[in-house]
């Protein structure tokens, strides 16, 4: 049943030995061919709309406590910008490669897909690897996330975004996987097409970051 | 197998102007705040604008956000509600606890 959902390319006679449940998933899907994914991509949309809720309640009290530094470090004492400079980087650049990814989605190439994406996760890989680095110095110099409220709610902005990317990775893994597995095939490229969404919403956040974290906290 | 989605994806091209683009409204604004080559307050609206410019960089050549499909149009007005709702939540915060920090300090 499950490869009678997952690939519509699936050839008549094989699709006939399943039960009639099976007929009728396979027929829903058939209408939803027309559709294109264009509800799932709207409704991903309005996940990510939601999701910008979150990340401004946690920027809404970054900037209300950032000062409270508790006798602790300040921003300008810990960031270091040429560091955030090489991390921003690192995510703009895998911004772009998997926007190659899509399009060798589009062009049906597989092979150029799956280097593409496999070039966005080492990207990302190495965003997660640079900030976690970062929180470790900073939690072994003793300015962990219980030093001060300006610590909180930096761990907190910042790690929630890194949680994002790390989620985004493991999406990116499991689609590799599909994509090795199954081609090219209408859903998975729908499935493509909302991590792209997820991946790029994710590098505007890092924008607001950077900007109002590292750079405003240094200037 | 292709469709208007697909169409809407852009190409190369549209992929390069947006991150040449994001590189460059990147990159002042980490040269300003470093180089301090202008005063504090000059600093920090200028890099503000240069975020709110990338960022409408990424949401047309990254995201496809559009006027011109029925879909775009939707996925905007839904964004321009977030946007406002976003305005609301840190804005009116920002307020309430300033003005309230100010008014404990006399």
């Amino acid at each position: 049943m499950s490869t009678t959902v997952l690939n519509p390319q699936v050839p008549a006679h094989q699709a006939q030995r399943h039960s009639a449940p099976a007929h009728a998933v396979a027929h829903a899907h058939e209408h939803e061919h027309h559709d294109t994914g264009g509800n799932t991509l709207f409704g991903f949309w309005l996940y990510l709309m939601t999701d910008c809720l979150l990340f401004a309640s946690a920027f809404a009290t970054y900037a209300v406590l950032f000062m409270n530094t508790a006798g602790g470090p300040s921003g300008q004492d810990i960031f270091e910008l040429d560091y955030v400079l090489v991390e921003t980087f690192a995510l703009l650049f895998s911004s772009i490669t998997y926007g190659f990814a899509m399009l060798a989605a589009q062009r049906q190439n597989r092979s150029a897909t799956l280097t593409w994406l496999a070039v966005t996760f080492a990207l990302g890989a190495v965003f997660i690897g640079m900030e976690v680095n970062e929180f470790h110095h900073l939690i072994v110099e003793g300015f962990g996330p219980q030093r001060s409220a300006f610590l909180t709610a930096f761990f907190s902005l910042v790690g929630m975004h890194g949680l994002h990317v790390t989620a985004g990775l493991i999406w990116m893994l499991v689609l590799m996987l599909e994509v090795s597995k199954r081609g090219l095939g209408n859903k998975t490229r729908i499935r493509l097409n909302c991590l792209s969404l997820f991946w790029h919403f994710l590098d505007i956040v890092w924008i607001c970051v950077f900007t109002v974290v590292y750079l405003m906290g240094t200037v | 197998m292709s469709n208007h989605h697909d169409a809407a994806h852009g190409s190369v091209k549209s992929y390069g102007i947006g991150f040449l683009l994001s590189v460059v409204l990147t990159v002042i604004p980490f040269w300003l705040v470093m180089s301090g080559a202008l005063d504090k307050w000059t600093t920090i609206i200028a890099i503000l604008a240069f975020a709110v410019i990338q960022i409408l960089v990424h949401l047309k050549y990254f995201l496809h956000l559009t006027q011109t499909t029925e879909e775009g149009k939707v996925n905007t007005l839904t964004f321009l509600f977030s946007a406002l709702i976003i305005l609301l939540v840190v804005g009116l915060s920002i307020w309430i606890i300033y003005a309230s920090n100010a008014m404990m300090m006399h």
